[in-house]
């Protein structure tokens, strides 16, 4: 057996220890499962079909743009396939056939063929239910947790990487390079950033990407500190000092040596920050800040749950939703941090 | 040896530890007694579950051990108890009152957040009811009789306020002041220097006569057991090899491993230098300053100095010992002399000067070009290779730096031959130091150093974190090693022994000033300054000369 990339023994000690957490390693397989469903919702809830069959010819309405006319109809627009006469005059009376996704709502369709007043309680057409304006509900958690999701992986590697080069710099470097940074970071972290992010929403047109570009502005900062405490430490290993006597140039001496120790102090910083990152997008969002009006938004949906107290599914399934997800994040963060403790892993030096 | 009088029969006993893969025995099968008032002392090498039982004595390791056999008998009063058996609140009734014990490591053992007078205080109330002024007095007398001068005023100290040879007295102290019947001492001069260890292994010895308790002392280091022990145990992997009067055990021991640890200290001498030998560096009124920088801005405000001008010279094939206690400034030189400083951590001046060349005026990349020639071996054989390489890369890095241009066949073959040298295979380039003991670990960095042939290499305390029974080999290969390459040596050591069996010439220094240096035979046998003669004592016969107190 010759795995293609050799994981040092370090590496796998680690990831032997993450996997005895069974809580954590539990986590971590619910947490990948819920984000491949969720990036999948595009798919698994939408107002189209998926295929659509008609006079021998195949049909991907999700996938291209399926006009009326090109299914026998009058106008040169997208065909609704929520409109009955498109689904049973133009298709099943002439003997053609759709298939629905499991959800056959998208994050925006309204269900104007509710037999009851919208905000409706979950049952067999709207699993849970559906919210004031009449959308469902199921839908809407499925897209709004990949927003969600993308938006906090994202946010979090990017200032991961942002944090941990500068923290390396200024470790690596330390003298005046460290004083000023340091302190330039002290000021900027003493600014109040909810007013900043408040200001800034309401003269920049909130949308994800300047969104995601106004919240780096301060979380870049949170590794900093950790990356450059790290590095500082490294700086007077034995193994570094046997580098740099050995005449290695410094920056092979950061890459090789000091980098993947501060890596690994970031790496446990991680599930945390994207525990963060949710919370910061979800209460913007609550506060209406946060992204544009009909995004699908789990923050949104806990602002309509308060709204609309008498239809309880909507708080509530925001509010599970959410539980859950911090839940998964914080215990995979916990088993990280496990893993990555020296004490933990690196046992065989232990006294007897 | 059945003895049904001993005070603490330790019978048939097994420990085991629970691995992720699989039962580890620390201990297989140990019996020991210790009788009334008598010394024992309990040799063996890291692992080889010596600490585990003295732990076990006492049930210090409850919930991390099982024990699937055995029976630690305790007759302190009348009818015996087994320890293992016994149920908690008699245990703790024991503990500390009918045997007390002192740690390896003085730095953690005391609480940093009490007083040192509150924690001797608390040891005697848990077992006894006492009048605060009575207690006061106690503590007070006790911190004298441990040799803590101007005990009353020293009550109220701090356990950071006090050096590693103070702690330990302290603990003694807590150990022994409800006047136990059994002292267990677990390495308790290992993290000391040799002055001090002298004066804990005198202060033990006196203590003992006075109060008449049984000493068990676990050590890896058996010359020490010379001045103190009346019985010597031997362990080695968990079994009890050899037991017996220390006499005997010292003079003719019967089990190879027993030979070996006896025959461990280094012996002989180096190898002449050659007449015709270059020099290899100069060192001229050396000092280092550690600049004290305070405020926002980092001003300085004043200086820590860590070395008073030292000057030496160094030929080929020659090695030069730098001696003295724990910050007497010997490391300092090693940094200083390679300029392996931090940027703007020191202040640095005095020419050090290597074949002909001023490092101090030299260029970072012109420096880089000239660290081949000059290498560092570390202390700790853990800390010094880096836990994500394998040997082989870890090995080749200096190949890879000063020679880019060989291949990397060629390039293995360098490592294989370096590593041959020093004894190990070249096969072991595909593994991580972790795999390796830390004798075989040491031999790795020196394979480091040596791969890119060096003129100068600095040895810092390369044999201290090795056990006894390894000190001698590395010595020996050292020896041969200087033979065959005529390399200059710059060993820095707190240990005599060591230095007499490697070094031409010796420095002794205290508090970063040069107190003696000679020609080691002269420095040895005729030692000029009383600090001198405090080291030799202490190394070689683990007496306490008085003079400079700890």
């Amino acid at each position: 057996m010759s795995p293609l990339v050799r994981w040092s023994p370090l590496t796998r000690r680690r990831w032997a220890a993450f996997r005895a957490n069974r809580r954590g390693f539990v986590s971590a397989i619910l947490f990948v499962a819920l984000l491949a469903v969720s990036l999948a919702s595009p798919w698994l809830a939408a107002d189209r079909p998926w295929v659509v069959r008609l006079d021998g010819r195949w049909y991907w309405p999700l996938w291209q743009t399926v006009t009326e006319a090109d299914l026998g109809g009058v106008f040169e627009t997208a065909a609704d396939f929520r409109d009955p006469y498109v689904v049973e005059t133009l298709i099943r009376a002439r003997g053609g056939w759709l298939w629905w996704p499991p959800i056959p709502y998208g994050y925006d369709t309204v269900d104007l063929d509710a037999p009851g007043p919208a905000p409706a309680p979950p049952d067999r057409r709207h699993w849970l239910g559906t919210d004031d304006l009449g959308r469902d509900v199921l839908a809407r958690v499925l897209h709004g947790l990949r927003l969600s999701l993308l938006f906090g992986i994202t946010l979090t590697l990017v200032s991961a990487v942002i944090g941990t080069l500068l923290g390396l710099w200024q470790g690596f470097a330390g003298g005046w390079v460290d004083l000023i940074a340091q302190r330039l970071i002290e000021l900027w972290g003493a600014m109040p950033r909810l007013y900043i992010l408040i200001i800034m929403s309401a003269v920049i047109e909130p949308g994800f990407g300047s969104l995601l570009s106004i919240l780096l502005f301060f979380s870049w900062m949170s590794l900093v500190h950790v990356v450059r405490a790290e590095t500082l430490r490294a700086r007077n290993f034995d193994y570094v000092r046997a580098a740099r006597a050995l005449g290695v140039p410094e920056w092979r001496i950061a890459i090789r040596h000091v980098l993947p120790n501060a890596l690994v102090a970031a790496m446990t910083y991680l599930p945390f920050q994207l525990a963060g990152s949710l919370t910061m997008l979800t209460s913007l969002d609550f506060l209406g800040l946060g992204l544009p009006p009909g995004s699908p938004s789990l923050g949104e949906m806990l602002q309509q749950g308060k709204a609309n107290l008498h239809a309880p599914w909507l708080g509530l399934t925001a509010f599970i939703a959410l539980a859950a997800l911090f839940m998964l994040v914080v215990f995979i963060g916990e088993a990280a941090r496990d893993a990555f403790d020296p004490r933990t892993t690196l046992s065989s030096r232990g006294a007897r | 040896m059945a003895d049904a009088t001993a005070l603490l029969s330790i019978r048939d006993l097994t420990v085991e530890f629970s691995l992720p893969d699989g039962p580890l025995r620390a201990v297989d099968g140990l019996s020991l007694d210790v009788g009334r008032g008598e010394v024992v002392g309990l040799v063996g090498e890291s692992g080889s579950g010596k600490s585990v039982t003295a732990l076990s004595v006492l049930r210090l390791l409850e919930g991390v051990a099982r024990y699937p056999s055995g029976r630690i008998e305790w007759r302190a009063e009348g009818r015996p108890v087994d320890m293992l058996q016994l149920p908690e609140p008699r245990l703790r009734a024991i503990r500390g009152a009918e045997i007390g014990m002192v740690f390896q490591e003085p730095m953690t053992s005391l609480n940093p957040l009490h007083t040192i007078g509150r924690q001797l205080a608390e040891a005697i109330r848990l077992h006894r009811v006492a009048t605060a002024a009575d207690v006061r007095r106690e503590v007070v007398e006790w911190l004298e009789r441990v040799g803590l001068p101007e005990a009353h005023r020293r009550l109220d100290a701090w356990p950071h306020e006090l050096s590693g040879g103070e702690r330990q007295r302290v603990m003694i102290a807590m150990a022994l002041i409800n006047r136990p019947a059994l002292l267990i001492a677990d390495e308790p001069t290992t993290a000391l220097d040799v002055t001090i260890q002298a004066q804990i292994v005198e202060l033990v010895a006196r203590l003992r006569a006075e109060l008449g308790m049984a000493v068990l002392w676990i050590t890896h280091d058996l010359g020490l057991l010379r001045r103190l022990a009346d019985r010597i145990a031997v362990m080695y992997q968990g079994r009890k090899v050899e037991e017996g009067p220390a006499d005997r055990i010292l003079t003719s021991p019967q089990h190879p491993y027993t030979q070996r640890l006896v025959n461990a200290l280094p012996a002989g001498g180096p190898a002449p230098v050659p007449p015709e030998a270059r020099e290899v560096i100069a060192v001229e009124g050396l000092r280092v300053e550690f600049p004290v920088r305070r405020g926002l801005l980092r001003r300085e405000v004043g200086a820590v100095r860590a070395l008073a001008g030292l000057s030496l010279r160094l030929a080929e094939g020659e090695s030069v010992g730098l001696v003295g206690e724990s910050g007497s400034g010997k490391t300092t030189v090693a940094l200083a002399l390679l300029r392996l400083w931090a940027r703007g951590m020191v202040r640095q001046t005095g020419a050090v000067v290597y074949q002909g060349r001023d490092l101090g005026a030299l260029s970072r990349a012109e420096l880089r070009g000239l660290r081949r020639e000059m290498q560092i071996v570390f202390q700790d054989p853990f800390a010094s290779l880096n836990p994500r390489m394998t040997v082989g890369q870890i090995v080749g890095e200096g190949l890879a730096v000063h020679e880019p241009a060989l291949s990397s066949a060629e390039r293995e073959r360098r490592v294989g031959e370096s590593l041959a040298a020093l004894g190990l295979e070249a096969a072991h380039a595909h593994r991580y130091p972790h795999e390796f003991s830390g004798g075989q670990r040491q031999r790795i960095a020196l394979a480091r150093a040596l791969v890119l042939r060096p003129r100068l290499v600095v040895l810092d305390e390369p044999t201290s974190a090795l056990d006894v029974s390894l000190q001698a080999e590395i010595v020996n290969l050292l020896r041969a090693i200087q033979r065959e390459r005529r390399v200059a040596f710059l060993l820095i050591s707190h240990d005599l022994r060591v230095v007499r069996a490697l070094c031409h010439r010796v420095i002794v220094l205290r508090r970063g000033e040069v107190v003696e240096q000679g020609p080691t035979a002269e420095v040895l046998s005729a030692p000029r300054s009383a600090y001198t003669r405090a080291l030799i004592a202490a190394a070689f016969d683990y007496r306490a000369v008085e003079g400079p107190a700890a």
